[in-house]
């Protein structure tokens, strides 16, 4: 059964890589008109989301029998909440792209949700136990919601980015700030790329080192590195023999191999970074932008707003409601300043801020595509940083 | 101040940007750019008095520029808070003054000088909080009734310039005009729009109430605010902590003695190692990790017995039981007993031998209820022991003093008295873990010898008592909240006006939201009649924009 939930991702992944495909063509290739002369878009777009649909069935397939294996809904460590992560967001897909049929927004959502389950395949993808608090059908509702209404939130990401490509001109000599910014978006994503090779290269070769360290409780205790350790734990003594020392001893309250991690993520993120400017001459998205040529901004703005204006009540429903119950049956209290509680807050108040800026209409287009693409790294930083850099009481991994 | 008067002959308040009768423009009305439509350009008091001080309060919070600016400031102070754990994480009995600064360096101790470390609690985030609240209660009011009055009493004809100046606008010649009224009519009723006719012109409205979500979701947050805030008031709220032992029956504390619980049953249990679905993480975890399943207390509920009187040895009564776990409390009248802690096998019992050592025969044993000792044992012979002293939890102070550090028996000590039968003297025994020493007054040694023979252990469950009065008021707003939002966010309000306008049909539309959803029910219009497709206005100044891009650039 855990074989077939796992085969039955894999199949969804490689139709979403099938569904990018197919969006390709539809955006490169031959436009179809109807009578008034609008696009109406082409037969590939047609076939991208009929399988972008089949690879939310197939993973949907992993979802329940993973669930029915384990016992429990399978998003209880890293692995499986991003994996989900990435199946909402191809859900959030297939219902916005119903509404607007834009056939870009699949050529970059896609690839967005295929980076997302690459990179939640690197953490260990065994079921595990759950401790008594976790073994609460308001935990299994509280992650699944509030995972749901993060990814239809991803989506705007994903239109504003278009909207980004579509009308910054990313040709001109000289940085400015607009440049920097998607260039740096660019960057991010490519690291993430960076970050997938390299693990799986490290892990191919069984790359291990293990140390000895005083823990936050100041205890001994023993930590492994599957990565060369640039930051090492604090007071670490390496116990693998011909691994290189660390660069740099960490204090007992970092998650040093975790930090360890995220400093290879973007150390070789700028290096393949690098390459591919050098080797084409071009900034990233200036590679990316003829894709886009043929989009109507308006209609990627409202897209992305209109996901934000779905996704919000969903995230609030699920990432405080539902979460403030949880709390209150698990922990005895419905709020408790934990950091990813308040992380939870501060995504809530950032489109708050995000919907009372766009009742003025200066802030449609371009300022609301740039509030889109900062809304989705607090939902990342939240998801990455906050569960394995600060140990606290949610800590998946 | 002065009502405006419009050239239709309505009245309007003074500040009324749009006439709230034939819709004309009121100001600005040589102009061709769009009209602001958001709140239907009726005049808000905000807009409309910057005299007394009032006034200017009022205006400082109904405006979204500054509710925006008390938003972001909120978000940024709550992520800072983050940064570093805040007091209450911190390890129980370390001294925030220095832990930070050791912890994390000189970031730490700055953290700490700032108050940060109890950011959520302090002054100013409470101020930030209660501004917010303000704010979103003067900016609904400024709005809601200058909006409820323009929604209300809506003309289907308006001016000719209300209707160019919309952002969706056109108008085609069509051979007849009543039929394609008719037709236009019919089509917009099957998509569910109110249509109202006057003199040959329509005015298609859907989804008027979801205005109001803003409205309904700003009012459950006030609710929400509310309720959290009572939280100060006493009596509202409980947090206890209370350590039961296994067969021990303790007041619930903050109850006043009106419930008494008892602990018959503390158990843990493990994730069976060799159960198949977990074997793979358990062996990746390595030896030695914890795989925990259950924490349990048996718990049983007594109240005192109404009947017997007061003072004496109550008697209880025995009113529920429940087995309390991680994820299932005890409610009991208003209040909640959670599974938070425990403390496996701390010493209940010891036993004692007691040796004659002029005939080396053990004369008896005896038993010490370790948290709670009887003064007196009597032995088989007729000779007691009494417990001269007793230290739970031993140590020898710095003045060289034996003290308890606590009342938990986690390393117990005891000085046994006992009366030689020879000399009739009182002679002492102190013993403890690992320690037995006759510390008797007189030269001659103990005619008895004591030493521990047995000991028995229990589990200690941690348990938290709650009670919470504010929860209902926090449901409720947050229920009203979400009720709001969805009223808000799903649904978008929709206009289209069709007028006869010099033998022309002209055509407007509004929305609050989704433009592009509201083109496809235009759409609908268009192609089964013989009106083209309008403009949408924001189309041409981007094409615009573009073109003086390019222009630019070449
Ligand atoms: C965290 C607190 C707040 C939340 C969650 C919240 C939520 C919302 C939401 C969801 C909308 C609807 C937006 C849309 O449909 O596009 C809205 C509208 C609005 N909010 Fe807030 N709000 C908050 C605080 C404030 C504050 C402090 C102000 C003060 C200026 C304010 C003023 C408004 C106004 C004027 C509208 C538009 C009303 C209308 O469309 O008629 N809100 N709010």
């Amino acid at each position: 059964m855990e074989q077939l939930s796992m085969n039955l991702l894999g199949a969804a992944f490689f139709l979403y890589l099938a569904s990018t495909i197919f969006y390709a063509v539809s955006v490169t290739g031959r436009k179809w008109r109807n009578k008034q002369g609008e696009v109406t878009g082409n037969r590939w777009g047609k076939a991208g989301y009929i399988t972008a649909i089949l690879g939310v069935v197939a993973a949907l397939g992993y979802f329940f029998t993973r669930w029915a294996v384990a016992g429990h809904a399978p998003v209880s460590n890293m692995f499986e909440y991003v994996a989900f992560f990435g199946i909402t967001i191809s859900l959030a897909f297939v219902i916005i792209y119903g509404i607007y049929r834009v056939n870009v927004l699949g050529l970059i959502t896609m690839p967005i949700v295929m980076l997302l389950i690459a990179y939640g395949s690197v953490f260990s993808t065994e079921v595990q136990p759950l401790q008594p608090s976790l073994q609460s059908h308001w935990l299994e509702i509280h992650v699944i919601t509030t995972a749901i209404g993060q990814g239809i939130l991803a989506v705007s990401f994903g239109a504003g980015l278009i909207y980004l490509l579509r009308t910054i001109n990313l040709k001109e000599k000289g940085m400015t700030k607009r440049t920097f910014g998607v260039e740096f978006i660019m960057y991010t994503l490519v690291s993430v790329i960076a970050f997938i090779i390299v693990t799986n290269a490290f892990g191919a070769f069984d790359y291990e080192a293990n140390f000895a360290y005083i823990n936050e409780e100041g205890q001994q205790a023993e930590i492994l590195y599957e990565l060369p350790p640039l930051f090492g734990p604090n007071e670490g003594e390496l116990l693998t023999e011909d691994r290189m020392e660390p660069w740099l001893e960490m204090p007992d309250w970092i998650e040093s191999d975790d930090l360890n991690t995220v400093a290879w993520t973007f150390g070789t993120g700028l290096i393949l970074y690098a390459l591919i400017r050098l080797l084409t001459r071009r900034r990233v998205g200036a590679l990316l932008q003829p894709l886009f040529k043929n989009v109507r901004p308006q209609t990627v703005d409202e897209v992305s707003y209109r996901a934000i204006a779905i996704g919000f009540p969903v995230f609030t429903l699920g990432g405080l409601v539902f979460a403030m119950i949880y709390a209150q049956i698990a922990w005895t209290r419905f709020w408790g300043w934990d950091p990813k509680e308040v992380w939870a807050l501060v995504t809530f108040l950032f489109y708050a801020v995000y919907l009372h800026l766009r009742l003025n209409r200066d802030w449609h287009g371009e300022p609301s595509a740039w509030l889109a693409v900062v809304g989705f790294a607090i939902i990342i930083f939240n998801l990455i940083f906050v569960n394995l850099v600060i140990a606290g009481l949610h800590s998946y991994a | 101040m002065d009502e405006i008067k419009c050239e239709c002959g309505h009245l309007n308040p003074y500040g009324t940007e749009v006439c709230g009768s034939c819709g004309k423009p009121l100001v600005n009305s040589g102009s061709d750019r769009l009209l602001n439509m958001r709140y239907e350009g009726a005049a808000r008091r905000s807009q409309t008095y910057n005299k007394s001080i009032i006034d200017k309060i009022w205006n400082f919070f109904s405006s979204v520029k500054v509710g925006v600016t008390i938003i972001v400031i909120t978000l940024l102070a709550s992520s800072l808070g983050t940064l570093f754990p805040q007091e209450m994480f911190i390890p129980p009995g370390a001294d925030p003054a220095t832990f930070y600064a050791e912890e994390h360096g000189a970031l730490g101790q700055v953290y700490y000088s700032l108050g940060l470390h109890n950011l959520y609690g302090s002054w100013w985030y409470m101020l930030l909080v209660a501004a917010l609240g303000t704010s979103i209660i003067i900016a609904s009011i400024d709005r809601f009734f200058p909006l409820y009055k323009a929604l209300k009493s809506q003309r289907v004809t308006r001016h000719k310039s209300f209707m160019k100046r919309q952002r969706i606008f056109g108008t085609s010649r069509v051979d007849n005009e009543d039929t394609t009224m008719a037709q236009a009519q019919d089509i917009l009723k099957n998509k569910r729009y109110n249509v109202r006719e006057e003199n040959g012109n329509l005015l298609a409205e859907k989804n008027r109430w979801a205005r109001w979500g803003p409205y309904v979701n700003h009012i459950g947050l006030i609710i929400f605010l509310i309720g959290a805030s009572l939280r100060f008031f006493p009596g509202m709220y409980l947090d206890e902590n209370v350590w039961v032992r296994e067969g021990e029956t303790v007041v619930v504390p903050g109850t006043s003695g009106d419930y008494y619980l008892e602990n018959e049953q503390f158990t843990e249990e493990h994730y069976d190692e060799d159960d198949e679905r977990y074997e793979a993480a358990m062996a990746e975890a390595g030896e030695g990790a914890q795989f925990e399943e259950t924490f349990r207390t048996d718990a049983v509920l007594y109240a005192p017995d109404e009947e017997a009187t007061v003072g004496v040895d109550q008697e209880l009564e025995e009113i529920d039981r429940h087995g309390i776990e991680v994820n299932d409390a005890f409610h009991f009248d208003e209040y909640a007993v959670y599974q938070v802690d425990r403390k496996l096998d701390e010493l209940a019992e010891m036993t004692f031998d007691v040796e004659d050592t002029e005939t080396g025969e053990v004369v008896d044993s005896f038993t010490v209820d370790l948290n709670n000792p009887d003064g007196n044992y009597t032995l088989e012979n007729d000779e007691v022991v009494r417990i001269h002293s007793y230290f739970p939890n031993f140590y020898i102070d710095e003045e060289g003093v034996p003290t308890t550090e606590s009342d938990v028996p986690e390393n117990p000590a005891f000085i046994f008295e006992m009366e030689n039968e020879n000399t009739g003297q009182m002679e002492h025994t102190f013993l403890g873990i690992q320690a037995n020493y006759d510390v008797s007054q007189d030269e001659e040694g103990n005619q008895y010898a004591f030493s521990m023979s047995d000991f028995d252990t229990n589990h200690v469950a941690g348990l938290t008592v709650r009670k919470d009065h504010t929860i209902p008021f926090l449901i409720a707003g947050g229920g009203i909240f979400l009720i709001g939002l969805t009223q808000g966010s799903y649904w978008a309000h929709r206009r289209i006006w069709l007028q006869r306008k010099d033998g022309e049909v002209w055509i407007a539309a509004h929305t609050n939201k989704n433009w592009e959803a509201l083109k496809r029910d235009i759409h609908a219009i268009t192609e089964q009649t013989q009106v083209t497709t309008p403009q949408d206005q924001t189309d041409e100044t981007h094409e615009e924009d573009e073109n003086q891009q390019e222009h630019i650039q070449s």
